[in-house]
This record gives structure tokens, C-alpha cells and sequence, in this order.
């Protein structure tokens, strides 16, 4: 099936997706901000359904939007005190912070300014085998260890946060 | 308009990664700051999903351990935030400056 | 125009995978009557089956047998007050029940009546079903802080922990299916609702009978972790009345929290489609290779229209039993009517160019409907879990038996 209306949905999505960042770092409420953050992911997940990547978008509303940010709303349901909204929201250090992230943004602009026609400007080819068995190819044959590992590393993590939110060791 | 290339989904993710670099140095509750953190990884996702559009499906499976990585992450810093706010009723950035109390 | 609507009809695909708009459209639109009719239809059945389980009638007076119950329930909740705590957060208060009937709804554009009745029919559709119907918790939790008071608070929190754990035995017990679906000659399966039940098609067996038990473990799993998914006896401590006066949705009144009750059937319908697709071979015949051949075809293509006409029947039945006073001759010649309108329906049903198309819808809607009637008994017949008891049931038990499940089927797709 051919693409439709490409330049639309990616303008519409792209904003969505910056409008939801500002809202992130600039609401007072933490949920406010934890809902512009659910909106921000779901953006993205249609841009990489956009770039031709459906598992990657599937997994994103999965572990993200119905995992991670689960968690986030559940602490921040926890930790919710009704002074704190009531309080200043930059910290003490926000103005180098700001200058930090000029010279971040003057560093990016100028990376695209030399850099922005060095990739192909055609679309790559579409892929003949199916992405989710590409994807699961690639993940099972060259990069079986990094996948052992990061099993691992969720063990490790469940362990740790366990241990950190217990009340008594 | 011009036709959308690898460089427009780009500019998106350097736009995202800079308000989150923006959230994790300016805000005062933590649990901003760590939201700022996800919204990084998610620049840095969309970089990886947009170049592996050229070069491959390394950039997916990629991209795939990034959000395990972040899941793994934001688990243990809410573990570390719960137990942290046991302890001093806060979630100020400003007082945590302590070692041990 | 008009050749662009005309030209979908000799396609063989559903309307997302030919790219027609109009075609999708109009699909969308009656698959979303389809499953408000259904929401209203199980309303009146659970009021009038768990009457009927505890011995008592049920609605009997608004119209014949209550059948006018769900449509005065309606319009009640249309007319009531909205009241919002006056220290909610109105705007999260207000998305909360949106996002549930959002994340409930989205998920009906994969579910395959047919091989080509389908909305569309994505590559990743099981995938993109789990995903959608993980979103609804955090509608659950937003609805419980935004109601700003204890009971829906702790409902909430129970409720999405709840609503997390199961989710994870289920993904397990899905990924054994889908595991199934590589047992073909050339190894690969496949994501995508239609594919699956394409393979169970071309293995001529039910999933549910494959490598018995273990597709029957697969689906045991499946069939507790979704009714402990939707917050449904015996799992529905979150919302139990006489512990937690009503949970997340508390505070909640009118139609707001009429669209939190059709969010939950709705989300009930979809994981029940996933069971049906999934084990119970969608839209395929009963003994499609047992029982092959031109007449076996012919009888259970028959099927729509008996049923049709045997609900005519009890409705028939009802109208002779009514007693025989005035004050029942509107609701006698109401249920007259309804069985009348029923027998018409499945004497249309009868007709060869209609029986063709309609076959396959038929029975993967039968087979949902039979789920649905699992619901209402289970609630009806099983005492409710305790929280603890809950989250150790979905943890220490669906867990290890869908872990091993999965292992023993990639064992036994190795060895044969």
C-alpha cells in the first residue's frame, strides 16, 4: 500500500511531539507533565511507524506508554506532596542550565549546517522480508549476547528497585 | 513541500533531546527530571529508528535494547527516589545535598 | 467515485490493506454499532443471567423480560447531574474515562470476522491488540488521583497493579500461540490476526488442540489472566462494592461513568476476540477437514438462520406464557414484535447470496458470545479473590505455567 499524505503526518506528528516535551519541562503539576510525556511517546511511535519500523512502534506503546509511564504515575501518585506544587519549579542552578543547553543548541545548528546534505536524499528501498522477522533475525543470530545481557540487566534492576523500596531489609 | 528525508527526523529528535537536556538541568522535582531523562532516550531512539531507515536493522534492534535500558533505569532511580523520600519528605533536587543523614 | 467504491467490492482484501478510504470507513462505522449494540445486549443478559442464577427474575417491567432495561438505563444516566469534587483535577478528570474508551475501541480495527472482514489487517496486528489494551491503565489510574479522594485512590492503584501483572501471563500465553503459527514448512509465522488464523487453517487443528495439553494450558492461562485483565469477577476487588464502594470510578456519575462501563465491555469483547482468534480458530467452521465436503458445508452454513429463528422461538414462547391481562398487552404484543423482527432476520439469513457472506462473521461472533457468557457465569459462581491472593495468583502461578508452556511448545516445534 502506497503512503498517503507523508508530509502531513509528519509535520502533524514531529509537533505533537515538541508540543509535548514543552509541556513537559514546564508544567508545575508532575502529572501534567507525565500525561504531555505519554503524548510525546505515542508521537513517536507513529514517526517510527512512519520510517517503516512497526515492531519498534509496537514495543514503544507496550514497554513506554503501558509500562514505564505506569510506573511514573504510580510514584508520582506516591510522592505527591501538596507543598511542593505550590513552590517554585526552576532550581537554584536554572540559569546555567540554560546556558549549558544554548551552547548544546549552537553545537547542533552547527552540525546541520555543515552536515545536513550528506545523506541520500532517495528513500532506501523497502525490505522484502517481513520487519518483525528481520528484527527478530538480527536480534537472535548477531546479537544473541547483547540480548542474554540485557535480560540480565532487567534482573538486576527488579532486584535493586526491590530492594531500594522495601522498607526493611 | 519538499519531500520528507532522513534529516527532518533528525532535527526532530535534536529538537527533543534539547528540551530534555533543558528539563534535567532547570527542574526542581525529580520526578521531572527523570521524565526529562526518557524524553533524551527518546531523541536518541528516533535517531537510531531514522538511520537504520538506510543503513539496516541494526539501528531497530538497537533501539530495542535502548528501551529496555530505560525501563531497567527508570525502575531503579524510582526505587532510589522512594527510598530517598522515606527519609526527608521531599522531592526537591536543592536538598539533596547531603551524603548521609 | 463511484468506481472507487465499486472497485473494492472485487478485491480480495480488506479495506486498510487496499487503501480505500470510503470502504474503511464504513466498516468503522459498523463495527462500532456493532459493538454498542453488543454493550447493551450484555447488559441485559448479565442483569437477566445472574437474576436467573440466584434464582430470581431479574428486570421484568420496562419492557417484555427487561429487554427495554438497558436503553431506560441509558437515558438515566444521559439525565443525571455531573458532579466533579471540587478539589479534582478537571482536566485529568475528564480525560481519564477517554483514554479507556480510546484504548478499548482502537483495538477492534484488527479483530478478523472473516478472512476478508477485517478493518485492515496490520503486520504486527497482536502486537498492536496487546499494546492498545495496555493503555487503558493508565485511564485507571488518572481516574483515580483525579478523583481526589482515598477510596478511588487505593482502587486505582490496585487496579492498574492488578491490571499489570496479568497483562504480563498473558503476553506469555500469546507468545505460545503465535509460536504455533512458525509450524509450517517453511518455519516463519506470523504477527498479523488474519495469518494466525490462516495457519490454523492450514494445520487443520484448533490451537487450542495442538500438542495437547499445551495449547489447552496456553488457553487457560489466556482465559484467567483476561477476565483478571478487564477487572472482572473474580477478580474484581478494584471495583467491589462492599469493599471499596465502587473504586477508580467513585466519584464519577452519569455519563461519565457510562462511558467507563462501555469501556469495560468493550475491552471484554476484544480480549475475548483474541482468545477466539488466537485458540479457538476465529471464523473457522467446527470440524472444517473432519466433516468436509459440499452438504457438511451446506448444514453448518444453515446455522445463522436457526439461530435466528430459534430465538424467535423463546421469544414466541415468552409471548404464549405473558399473562393474559391488559395491563401486559403492550409488552405481549412488544415481545410478539421483537420475535417477529428475529425470525425475519434469520429467514433473510436463509438466503443463499446473504448465507455465502456471512458465514464466517457468524461464528466468530458465536464463539465471542460464548466467552461473554463465561463472564457472567464466573461472576455469578466464584467468590472474589483478596488483593494478596490476587497478585500471588498472577505472579507465583499464571507466570511459572505459561513460562513452562511456552518453553514445552518451542520444545515439542523442534521435535515434530
Amino acid at each position: 500500500m502506497a503512503p498517503v499524505a507523508t508530509t502531513f503526518f509528519f509535520y502533524f506528528l514531529s509537533g505533537l511531539a515538541v508540543l509535548g516535551g514543552i509541556l513537559v519541562i514546564t508544567r508545575k503539576n508532575p502529572v501534567h507533565s507525565a500525561l504531555a510525556l505519554i503524548l510525546t511517546l505515542l508521537a513517536v511511535a507513529g514517526l517510527y511507524l512512519m520510517l517503516y519500523a512497526p515492531f519498534v512502534a509496537g514495543v514503544q506503546i507496550i514497554l513506554y506508554v503501558g509500562g514505564i509511564m505506569v510506573l511514573f504515575l504510580f510514584v508520582i501518585m506516591l510522592v505527591n506532596l501538596d507543598k511542593s506544587a505550590k513552590e517554585d519549579q526552576f532550581n537554584k542552578q536554572w540559569l546555567v542550565g540554560m546556558v549549558a543547553a544554548a551552547a548544546l543548541l549552537g553545537l547542533f545548528m552547527a552540525v546541520y549546517l555543515k552536515g545536513k546534505y550528506l545523506f541520500p536524499i532517495q528513500e532506501a528501498k523497502l525490505p522484502e522480508q517481513s520487519n518483525v522477522q528481520e528484527v527478530a533475525v538480527s536480534l537472535y543470530g548477531n546479537y544473541m549476547f547483547a540480548f542474554e545481557i540485557a535480560s540480565l540487566l532487567l534482573l538486576v534492576a527488579i532486584i535493586g528497585a526491590v530492594v531500594m523500596a522495601k522498607k526493611r531489609i | 513541500m519538499a519531500p520528507i528525508t532522513t534529516v527532518h527526523y533528525l532535527v526532530v529528535a535534536a529538537a527533543l533531546f534539547i528540551l530534555g537536556v533543558i528539563g534535567v538541568l532547570t527542574r526542581r522535582n525529580v520526578v521531572i527530571v527523570l521524565m526529562s531523562i526518557e524524553l533524551i532516550l527518546n531523541a536518541v531512539n528516533l535517531n537510531l529508528v531514522a538511520f537504520s531507515r538506510l543503513y539496516g536493522v541494526q539501528g531497530q534492534v538497537f533501539s530495542i535494547f535502548v528501551i529496555t535500558d530505560a525501563a531497567a533505569e527508570a525502575a531503579v532511580g524510582l526505587g532510589i527516589l522512594i527510598a530517598f523520600f522515606r527519609n526527608k519528605e521531599t522531592v526537591n533536587v536543592d536538598e539533596v545535598d547531603l551524603m548521609k543523614w | 467515485m463511484l468506481d472507487y467504491i465499486k472497485s473494492y467490492l472485487d478485491m480480495n482484501a480488506t479495506p486498510g490493506q487496499a487503501g480505500n478510504v470510503f470502504w474503511a470507513t464504513v466498516y468503522i462505522f459498523v463495527v462500532f454499532g456493532g459493538v454498542s449494540v453488543a454493550v447493551m445486549a450484555m447488559n441485559w443478559l448479565e442483569r437477566k443471567a445472574l437474576a436467573h442464577f440466584q434464582i430470581r427474575l431479574g428486570p421484568m417491567r420496562v419492557g417484555p423480560h427487561g429487554l427495554l432495561q438497558p436503553i431506560a438505563d441509558a437515558l438515566k444516566l444521559l439525565t443525571k447531574e455531573d458532579i466533579i469534587p471540587s478539589e479534582a483535577d478537571k482536566f485529568v478528570f475528564w480525560i481519564a474515562p477517554l483514554i479507556i474508551l480510546c484504548a478499548s475501541f482502537t483495538v477492534y480495527i484488527v479483530i478478523p470476522f472473516g478472512p476478508t472482514h477485517a478493518i485492515t489487517d496490520l503486520n504486527i496486528g497482536i502486537l498492536f491488540m496487546l499494546g492498545v489494551s495496555s493503555l487503558s491503565v493508565l485511564g485507571v489510574v488518572m481516574a483515580g488521583w483525579a478523583s481526589n479522594s482515598h477510596y478511588p485512590l487505593i482502587g486505582a492503584l490496585r487496579s492498574s497493579a492488578q491490571m499489570v501483572s496479568y497483562e504480563v501471563a498473558m503476553g506469555l500465553a500469546v507468545v505460545s500461540a503465535i509460536l504455533m503459527t512458525s509450524l509450517n514448512k517453511t518455519g516463519t509465522g506470523t504477527l498479523s490476526m488474519i495469518g494466525i488464523v490462516q495457519a490454523q487453517q492450514a494445520q487443520q487443528t484448533w490451537f487450542l488442540f495442538k500438542f495437547f495439553p499445551l495449547g489447552f494450558i496456553a488457553f487457560g492461562v489466556f482465559a484467567i489472566a483476561m477476565v483478571a485483565e478487564t477487572n472482572r469477577a473474580p477478580f474484581d476487588l478494584p471495583e467491589a462494592e462492599s469493599e471499596l464502594t465502587a473504586g477508580f470510578h467513585t466519584e464519577y456519575s452519569g455519563l461519565r461513568w457510562s462511558l467507563f462501563m462501555l469501556g469495560e465491555y468493550a475491552a471484554m469483547i476484544a480480549v475475548s476476540s483474541i482468545a477466539v482468534t488466537l485458540w479457538l480458530g476465529g471464523w473457522m467452521r467446527p470440524f472444517p477437514n473432519a466433516l468436509a465436503g459440499e452438504t457438511w458445508d451446506l448444514v453448518f452454513s444453515l446455522f445463522p438462520g436457526f439461530t435466528f429463528l430459534a430465538l424467535a422461538v423463546f421469544c414466541f414462547i415468552g409471548v404464549a406464557r405473558m399473562p393474559k391481562h391488559p395491563y401486559f398487552r403492550i409488552q405481549t404484543i412488544g415481545l410478539a414484535g421483537f420475535g417477529a423482527v428475529l425470525a425475519l432476520i434469520g429467514l433473510i439469513l436463509f438466503a443463499p447470496p446473504v448465507r455465502d457472506r456471512i458465514f464466517d462473521i457468524y461464528w466468530f461472533c458465536i464463539k465471542v458470545a460464548g466467552f461473554m457468557y463465561l463472564y457472567i457465569w464466573y461472576r455469578a459462581t466464584f467468590p472474589r479473590y483478596r488483593f494478596d491472593q490476587l497478585m500471588k495468583v498472577g505472579w507465583k502461578v499464571l507466570l511459572p505455567i505459561a513460562v513452562g508452556v511456552l518453553i514445552l511448545t518451542a520444545v515439542m516445534g523442534v521435535i515434530f
